[in-house]
């Protein structure tokens, strides 16, 4: 069965929630005919990336979330239900998370939030200061088949990648937010890194990767865009435009995972070695906690220490 | 035959693919001055490199008829200055108009015995503020800030100057090697690229006389500096010990002329210390 995608990479209104919300709606009139089953929003769509403390002015809950969303559908009068992956800044009982959630919109609604892990703060990047780390990655079942939600840094860490796949997951959803940095080269510099990464998940694995990335410019940070639909293989089936609003289409053939998988069984060799490493993955974790007690060997430097 | 095959080493490269730094400055200039609600643009020309390269791309964002471009002289600013104003407005299509600043300029300097020539020039160049905030008024546009990457970092420029308060700057984090690479690419008229950069505020006066180092050098150490290579790691580059002290010395005496003036903070909402917000958030 193919399952016809949408990205849909778009530019959002920085703060404006509900404007954000009829700007889904506006572009799901105009794709109707592309029917679309599921369709994949970018990181924190709903109110911009860059927000600092204004987190806590536009995050929503996930009852929130789920309402808003499900008057947007009734108001499309979409014919049968409707899969939405969408990036939000979540509120749950004073703590704030970059969330990205999985609505199932006129069927069983909401059926799975995940809380980025990773959290980068450096650079240009703050995330920490103002939100609190998720915990967790799992796969979970919609009506198509198992897939996972990683949000940015998370897919740059293989391990998450990893766990989703062991979980089950055939398809990861990767909603993202990457501005625009190194000018040199014939794209700009992350767009190349981000198409790499999801060419080695996907082949490693042997999964779909779907990444959704953020475009529009925020306080002269140029979000990029350069969305990709990316096969079991590790093929780029698919490329947005960098820094422009555009939909992606693309059918995924979860049939096809199968031979893939045979061609080239890593995963069922991650199954099988993962746990013959699991001694030594607590040992150096194990160790990193004595460490992050007691001060990392010197090794004849001064810890610099602002 | 054994085939021996040598990796390139890995190097920071200033060179860039212009091309596509054109794209996203445009596209820059163009949505940061939207959500501002303008759709126009005045910017200082002075006839140097800096504003010929901001008129090229605001053009190339906006239309040649949506960028009012304006020289300021002083009676002491170098003639070909006109010139090369002249010839950048008339080489884009642009509006062009003069507004001599001398009136305004001398007005303050007859009531003030013994402003030296420094002093003077500070002078001007915040004269030109004062006429690029009120041609923008004039024009319902925002003016531009055309500072590069360089000067900001040696704080070489005077505080509040019409090039420093535009409220959007497309050229702020391209040194000025990159600008004149920039500039090449969107065609700017080689005898504006070419001569030696100058503020134009005093008699004789060049950037890298002023400096002590050519930008060239000076940017490639900048980068280096920045990114957190120690010392011996740019001497080894080919640069002197003196030439790196005189980079690393001007960027740390000017760091407070990168920022907003200073606030005594007394409670835990504090502007920009507690209170955060990006300055392009709003709610809706």
């Amino acid at each position: 069965m193919m399952i016809r995608h949408a990205v849909l990479q778009l530019k959002p209104e920085k703060g404006h929630v509900q404007k954000n919300i009829e700007r889904i709606g506006q572009v799901l009139r105009e794709i109707r005919g592309h029917r679309p089953d599921v369709v994949v929003l970018p990181e924190a769509f709903l109110s911009g990336y860059f927000l600092q403390g204004g987190v806590r002015e536009v995050a929503l809950t996930q009852a929130e979330l789920s309402a808003a969303m499900s008057a947007l559908y009734d108001s499309l009068a979409w014919d049968g239900p409707l899969d939405v992956v969408l990036g939000f800044y979540e509120q749950d009982s004073g703590i704030y998370y970059n969330s990205a959630a999985y609505l199932e919109l006129g069927g069983r609604g909401l059926l799975n939030v995940h809380r980025k892990v990773f959290l980068p703060t450096y650079g240009v990047f703050d995330e920490e200061r103002y939100i609190s780390r998720g915990n967790r990655v799992e796969a979970f079942d919609t009506r198509f088949g198992r897939v996972a939600l990683l949000i940015c840094e998370d897919f740059w860490h293989s391990v998450t990648g990893m766990i989703a796949a062991l979980d089950g997951a055939d398809i990861l959803y990767v909603p993202s937010a990457s501005p625009a940095r190194g000018f040199a080269g014939a794209e700009p510099a992350n767009v190349a890194r981000w198409k790499s990464l999801t060419q080695a998940t996907a082949a490693e694995h042997g999964v779909y990767v779907v990444l959704s990335s953020l475009v529009g410019l925020e306080a002269g940070k140029g979000l990029v865009g350069g969305s990709v639909i990316t096969g079991p293989e590790g093929n780029l089936l698919g490329a947005a435009p960098v820094f422009e609003e555009a939909v992606l289409l693309g059918d995924i053939d979860l049939a096809r995972i199968a031979p893939v998988r045979y061609d080239n069984p890593l995963l069922a060799d991650m199954e099988a070695g993962m746990p013959l490493l699991m001694n030594d993955l607590e040992r150096v974790m194990a160790g990193l906690k004595v460490l992050g007690k007691n001060p990392r060997p010197l090794h004849g430097k001064e810890l610099a220490r602002g | 035959m054994l085939k021996i095959v040598e990796a390139a080493p890995g190097r920071e490269v200033l060179e860039l693919n212009y091309p596509l730094v054109t794209d996203f400055l445009t596209r820059f200039i163009r949505e940061e001055l939207g959500w501002r609600g303008f759709s126009r643009a005045v910017v200082a020309n002075s006839g140097g490199v800096d504003s010929a390269t901001t008129i090229a791309l605001t053009v190339r964002a906006l239309g040649p008829e949506n960028v009012f471009t304006v020289f300021m002289p002083h009676a002491i600013s170098r003639p070909e200055s006109a010139e090369h104003a002249r010839l950048v407005a008339e080489h884009y299509g642009t509006p062009y108009e003069v507004v001599d600043i001398t009136p305004m300029v001398e007005g303050y300097a007859a009531q003030t015995p013994g402003i030296t020539p420094r002093r003077l020039g500070n002078v001007m160049a915040r004269a030109r503020t004062i006429v690029g905030f009120d041609k923008g008024e004039q024009y319902r546009a925002l003016h531009l800030g055309t500072g590069n990457k360089t000067e900001r970092l040696f704080g070489y420029y005077t505080w509040h100057d019409v090039a420093d308060t535009g409220p959007i700057a497309p050229l702020g984090d391209l040194y000025k090697t990159q600008v004149w690479g920039l500039a090449e690419y969107l065609g700017v008229p080689e005898v504006v690229r070419g001569k030696p950069p100058t503020a134009d505020l005093e008699a004789g006066q060049t950037d890298e006389g002023d400096l002590g180092i050519s930008y060239r050098k000076a940017d490639v150490i900048l980068e280096h500096y920045l990114k957190g290579y120690p010392d011996a790691y740019i001497v080894g580059l080919g640069y002197t010990e003196a030439e790196v002290a005189r980079v690393k010395s001007l960027v740390n005496k000017t760091h407070w002329k990168r920022h907003l003036p200073t606030n005594a903070v007394v409670s835990t909402t504090a502007i920009h210390e507690f209170y955060l917000r990006p300055l392009d958030f709003r709610l809706g």
